[in-house]
């Protein structure tokens, strides 16, 4: 019989001497936003990368400037479909800047609740596809389940479970319905339930931290650098938090804490998340607890709002009122203004211009997305291909928001 | 605070700053467009200023106005809390010259803000490492978010590459897949019909 084992010296192997070129995405499994990294590796080390982005752009700031300030909303939905709720509330809230009024107390209690629920589910996606993505489905499950409570919230208050288009410049298109404080209450208790049962699970994993401890590092002076906020900037250990910085809404009158990494690395931005979803839970107590159970939920201005119903149908005034800001648009002064929020994954500004007329000038949105992903090439560049997975899912990309 | 600030860039800078004005609380600086990485680059460095984060940088479009583009961005600075919005005006009436001084050196996030700005505007940053487009693809023609680029217009297809052996697809019809298909602009309705009759 012939010897198995034949006799290799090893001259003979050829390994290959440039580095390989490989492609992920545009749609790779593991992106879950529409991306594409073309990488150089060195063996399993990345060398260069170059991330392209864009496969998502439907011209977002260019459709804002063909209709009226009000159709901006169904837009701002489809930025962070995550959490649009945010999205929505922060266009208002740019829009009234500019127009100088201020929405009733009980609105604005309203939409806070609203938005830190949104943020709920945005940070509950973010982790769960994260822990998905490295293999533990379980947990995946269980968050899904959480935010799809919240979805059930968003459907009975706006109707919509992801696109509620519920923002109005002067309020909110409805007002809270009967149910939404006890139900608000029962699902957040629940969520934290979850996300105890999370912690519990992935905390005492070894392969999971192992993938994500000292993996992926941002020091606090590049995250800055890059323009990274929110989440992902608080786990590099800057406190910069909007609510807390520059209060709007009823952020200054609430109690709740900002939570700040230490290395910077995947393990700290996903801790930051479910650290975020509890305080974002005792804001939504205090909202609650704090909101009026009657009351105006929108400012009597007849400029912005639109008249009730018995009136464009009953009188004269009501009719010419309702036409004109349906068809002409409501008018914003002539001007510009920049007005941010914290979004689900950081600041979310707007830069708006207007000319005066009931057509926006320029609508640029500043989407938190963009500059991290940006960093994107700074954090995988150096590391192993099997990094690439965590650092992109803790940076937790949104496709509409980052490429509109 | 804001105008101690402003008033500090006016020492520094006598000839660079051309109006302040601050809108709804943003303090605004028009600057000359040449002394725009100077001016951003003493802010940055500056102790008083200590601007550290360019949170924004985009372009707004006035085709009426002579210089037609007004590049705009937003500073903040992290440790003292404030915030400042800078703007110089760029390029003619036809859209051509638009040229300004690229921040990359000084912040990393001017990379993909200015890669969006020329993509999308076709202002050039000079020294910028890497200009390329970044939400269009590189065929594209025209820059899509000047007010004079129409925003129902159709694109050209991109020749097929020619690679021996392999049948071609067949190309969607112009107004196809569009977000405004339906309202297809005339001279472009005439052009689908002869591409259709070819």
């Amino acid at each position: 019989m012939e010897p198995i084992d034949v006799e290799l010296s090893e001259a003979e192997l050829e390994l290959p001497e440039e580095p390989m070129l490989l492609n992920v995405g545009p749609s790779h499994p593991a992106m879950h936003g529409t991306v594409r990294c073309v990488m150089e590796l060195s063996g399993e080390l990345i060398h260069r990368v170059d991330v392209q982005v864009g496969y998502l752009h439907r011209g977002f700031e260019k459709m804002c400037e063909r209709g009226t300030w009000a159709q901006v909303f169904p837009y701002v939905d489809r930025c962070n479909y995550v959490s649009p709720m945010l999205n929505n509330v922060g266009f208002a809230l740019a829009c009234e800047k500019m127009l100088g009024i201020e929405v009733p107390e009980r609105c604005q209690w309203y939409r806070m609740a609203l938005g830190e629920l949104a943020r709920i589910s945005d940070h509950l996606t973010c982790d769960g596809a994260m822990a998905m993505e490295l293999g533990a489905f379980t947990p995946f499950l269980w968050m899904i389940k959480g935010r799809e409570m919240i979805w059930d919230i968003m459907e009975e208050e706006t109707g919509a479970r992801l696109t509620h288009s519920f923002g109005r410049v002067g309020g909110m298109a409805a007002p809270p319905t009967k149910g939404f404080k006890e139900q608000s209450l029962a699902v957040v208790e629940h969520i934290l339930s979850i996300v105890s049962e999370v912690e519990k699970l992935m905390f005492g994993n070894r392969i999971f931290l192992d993938r994500l401890e000292d993996v992926g590092v941002v020091s606090a002076e590049n995250a800055i650098s890059l323009g990274w906020t929110g989440p992902c900037l608080r786990a590099s250990g800057v406190a910069y938090d909007v609510r807390k910085a520059a209060p709007y809404l009823k952020y200054d009158e609430v109690e709740f804490d900002v939570p700040v990494g230490e290395k910077g690395d995947c393990l700290d931005r996903f801790i930051i998340r479910l650290e975020e979803l509890k305080q974002s839970v005792r804001i939504i107590r205090q909202s609650l607890a704090r909101m009026a159970d009657s009351g105006p939920i929108n400012v009597v201005d007849p400029r912005v709002m639109l008249p009730p119903k018995e009136e464009v149908y009953n009188t004269i005034e009501g009719t010419i009122q309702h036409f004109k800001i349906v068809m002409e648009g409501l008018k914003i002064p002539a001007g510009e203004v920049y007005s941010y929020t914290e979004a689900g994954n950081g600041e979310l500004g707007f830069y708006l211009v207007s000319d005066g007329s009931g057509t926006p000038y320029r609508v640029r949105i500043r989407p938190p997305c963009y500059y991290i992903t940006g960093g994107l090439e700074h954090v995988i560049t150096g590391q192993m291909m099997a990094d690439v997975v965590p650092c992109f899912g803790s940076l937790n990309m949104i496709g509409g928001e980052c490429d509109r | 605070m804001a105008q101690a600030l402003i008033d500090l860039i006016k020492r520094q800078f006598p000839t660079a700053v051309l109006e302040t004005h601050s809108q709804h609380g943003d303090d605004t600086l028009v600057l000359n467009a040449l002394a725009w990485k100077a001016v951003a680059e003493f802010l940055f460095s500056s102790p008083d200023a200590a601007m550290n984060m360019l949170v924004d940088l985009t372009v707004v479009d006035y085709p009426d106005r002579e210089p037609r583009f007004e590049v705009v961005a937003h500073l903040h600075s992290l440790s003292l809390g404030h915030r400042l919005r800078l703007k110089a005006r760029v390029g003619n009436p036809e859209g051509e010259g638009a040229a300004i001084a690229s921040l990359t050196e000084i912040w990393a996030s001017a990379n993909w803000a200015e890669r969006e700005a020329f993509d999308m505007f076709g202002v050039t940053f000079t020294g910028h490492p890497d200009l390329r487009r970044i939400l269009m693809y590189p065929e594209f023609e025209g820059y899509a978010l000047r007010r004079d680029y129409p925003a129902d217009k159709i694109q050209p297809l991109i020749p097929y590459r020619e690679i021996p052996g392999i049948e071609k697809v067949a190309p969607f019809g112009r107004d196809e897949g569009m977000s405004f298909g339906r309202q297809v602009h005339a001279r472009w309705a005439e052009d689908s019909e002869d591409s259709q009759a070819n």
